[in-house]
């Protein structure tokens, strides 16, 4: 594509990548529930689809029913980060078929679409309404959220997992990628245990437990108690899960976790990322992932590689001494 | 006129009827920053931009020292512009600061020749008072800091040819910093302390205005601390008097994206801030007072 600021090193690097069977023009994605495609729309205008910052676009996570959120406030700043709770608002399936999918289909990139059920049946109806859709190129399974018949968390046990993922797999041949949660002592086994139920991809971090007192009350902050953290206050743990788990398994892992520059993206890349997204890095820059994309280049023409996979897996648990 | 200034002069307008930022964030030079009572007032040089409408605003971050000892502030942080104005090489942008927590008071120690990131405008604008069914013109409620896009609405009423009366609350004299960004005499004063105007709240003078025979086709824009606003917003739904708040919230990016600038709706849920305001029609809200905003 023809940006402007594509720098002279472009001829050399190149940033083609294939994930789940769809190929992108570059690796850096967006983290689901960090950019609103369809809202920045609105205040950037048509020069946000002739210059999209990612080479593919992750929803927000839908549920089947529309739900408001949380009660305010839903935002803690951190040293070098920041806790959210938010609770997912969204217009539930129907509400996303309706009136948000027709406008993130004239997006110019392919759209992987976030999910999330507190049951298997949940899942499954969110599965099958979201991938007959033509315009939905594959599906993020959101699995940090209680399952209200067992009472755990899916992502945190690898059996709740590979149930979850065995049930879902018989429902579509989309692509389904499992975002992982932080919050577990052995992230590799519930990436183990999601290769194992048919996931096309791992994605990982999703946000750290995490909480926020009010100073002046000395009450928590948030309006629903506890939130979750991100921004470069996560970075080297969420380095440090990506390496385990993308010595784990053979599927192709998306990292994230306080990425902001291209040196940060060469890093989850050497962890042994096949992509990355950009997060919390958006919020302070809406053109974030198209820096993040091109310091890439130069940072990959710095050590010599002229195409990502070069990299891929060289920091690796397996290969590290 | 330059180029740049008359390229300037016509901002893109989306389909909402807003001014569109342009995409991602830019460096604008601060030019002034001076001493306002307890405030500062800063201005800075957007050589890019559009010219803003009264009500929008900018996410704004320091270039330099943006995080410190502490790795805060790290986000940026939202701010109505006070007054804009067209020059040669740019757009004039003032804001009005006070220095509270690690961001404002970084902004507040900015200095002439620093960069400072820039997203905006960004939000929905005041509506003219003819599209809130008040045909008596306008009335300006401001209160401390939150007089700041009261100002350059003014100016753009009196631009357009409305009358508006402007009626302003402070806690004492030092919180009257900024004062002078209205470049108008006829305003009404209230302060806390009394050292001018009338002794008390500024929503006293406004129950006053309300008496008049003409109040009730006259529009209210209000923007302050939530206390205030939730005063204008039951005294304007009592008399069914149209009414603008221009609200703040905790937000991290400024468009949509971050979901935390939730504001409850009178119909049950939320909206964001960023995006379907900051100006709100006071009659969409079920209250101005919302746990963690105003700070």
């Amino acid at each position: 594509m023809g940006s402007p600021h594509s720098p002279v090193a472009s001829r050399r690097v190149d940033l083609g990548t294939e994930i789940v069977g769809i190929q992108l023009a570059h690796p850096v994605l967006n983290g689901s529930g960090t950019f609103d495609a369809i809202s920045a729309r609105r205040a950037f205008g048509p020069a946000l689809h002739d210059r999209f910052p990612f080479s593919a676009f992750v929803s927000k996570t839908i549920t089947p029913e529309p739900r408001a959120g949380n009660p305010p406030p839903r935002l803690f700043e951190t040293p070098a980060g920041m806790i959210n709770s938010i609770g997912l608002p969204n217009k539930g399936l129907e509400g996303f078929l309706a009136s948000d999918l027709p406008a993130l289909a004239e997006l110019p990139v392919p759209l992987i679409v976030s999910v999330m059920g507190t049951t298997q049946r949940e899942f499954a109806a969110l599965v099958e309404g979201v991938a007959v859709r033509d315009e939905v190129d594959a599906l993020e399974l959101n699995v940090s959220c209680p399952n209200v018949e067992s009472g755990l968390i899916v992502g945190e046990e690898p059996e709740e997992t590979v149930r979850l993922l065995r049930d879902l797999r018989k429902l579509t041949d989309k692509p389904l990628i499992v975002k992982l949660t932080p919050n577990v002592a052995d992230p590799a086994a519930v990436a183990v245990a999601a290769q194992q139920g048919g996931a096309d991809a791992v994605s990982l971090i999703n946000t750290m437990k995490a909480a926020a007192i009010d100073p002046a009350t000395v009450r928590t902050w948030l309006g629903a108690g506890s939130g979750g953290l991100s921004g470069p206050a996560v970075r080297a743990i969420a380095l440090e899960q990506v390496r385990a788990v993308a010595a784990a398994v053979a599927v192709p892992v998306i990292g994230m976790g306080g990425i902001e520059s291209g040196r940060d993206a060469l890093e989850f890349i050497a962890a042994g990322a096949t992509a990355v997204a950009v997060g919390t890095a958006n919020f302070r820059d809406p053109l974030a992932g198209e820096r993040v994309r091109l310091e890439l280049e130069y940072e990959l023409g710095r050590v010599g590689a002229t195409r990502h996979d070069e990299i891929r897996g060289r920091a690796a648990v397996s290969t590290s001494t | 006129m330059s180029v740049r200034a008359a390229a300037a002069a016509q901002p893109q307008i989306g389909a909402e009827g807003r001014v569109l930022a342009p995409l991602g964030r830019r460096v604008a030079d601060v030019i002034e920053n001076r001493p306002a009572g307890a405030y500062r007032v800063f201005t800075a040089l957007d050589r890019e931009g559009p010219t803003p409408r009264a009500g929008q605003f900018y996410m704004l971050a320091a270039v330099e020292r943006w995080a410190k000892r502490d790795g805060r502030p790290f986000l940026p942080r939202p701010f109505s512009v006070a007054m804009a104005a067209e020059e040669e090489e740019g757009i004039r942008l003032d804001f009005l600061v006070e220095d509270f927590g690690p961001g404002t008071e970084r902004l507040a120690a900015l200095e002439p020749g620093e960069g400072l990131w820039i997203v905006g405008p960004l939000g929905r604008s005041f509506s003219l008072p003819g599209e809130l069914g008040g045909t008596a013109g306008a009335i300006l409620v401001g209160g401390g800091i939150g007089i700041a896009p009261l100002a350059i609405w003014r100016r753009q009423l009196a631009g357009a040819g409305v009358p508006a009366r402007v009626v302003l609350g402070f806690r004492d004299r030092a919180h009257t910093g900024g004062l002078d960004l209205f470049d108008c005499s006829e305003i009404r004063l209230a302060s806390e302390d009394g050292h001018q105007g009338h002794r008390g709240y500024v929503t006293d003078l406004l129950s006053v205005l309300l008496e008049g025979n003409d109040s009730s086709t006259a529009a209210v824009y209000a923007c302050g601390p939530p206390a205030m606003l939730e005063t204008v917003r039951r005294m304007c739904a009592e008399r069914e008097i149209g009414a603008e708040l221009a609200m703040e919230s905790p937000m991290a990016c400024g468009f949509g994206a971050c979901m935390g600038c939730a504001i409850p709706l009178s119909g049950g849920g939320f909206m964001r801030l960023c995006v379907d305001g900051p100006v709100v029609d006071a009659a969409r809200i079920e209250t101005a007072l919302v746990a963690g905003s105003g700070h």
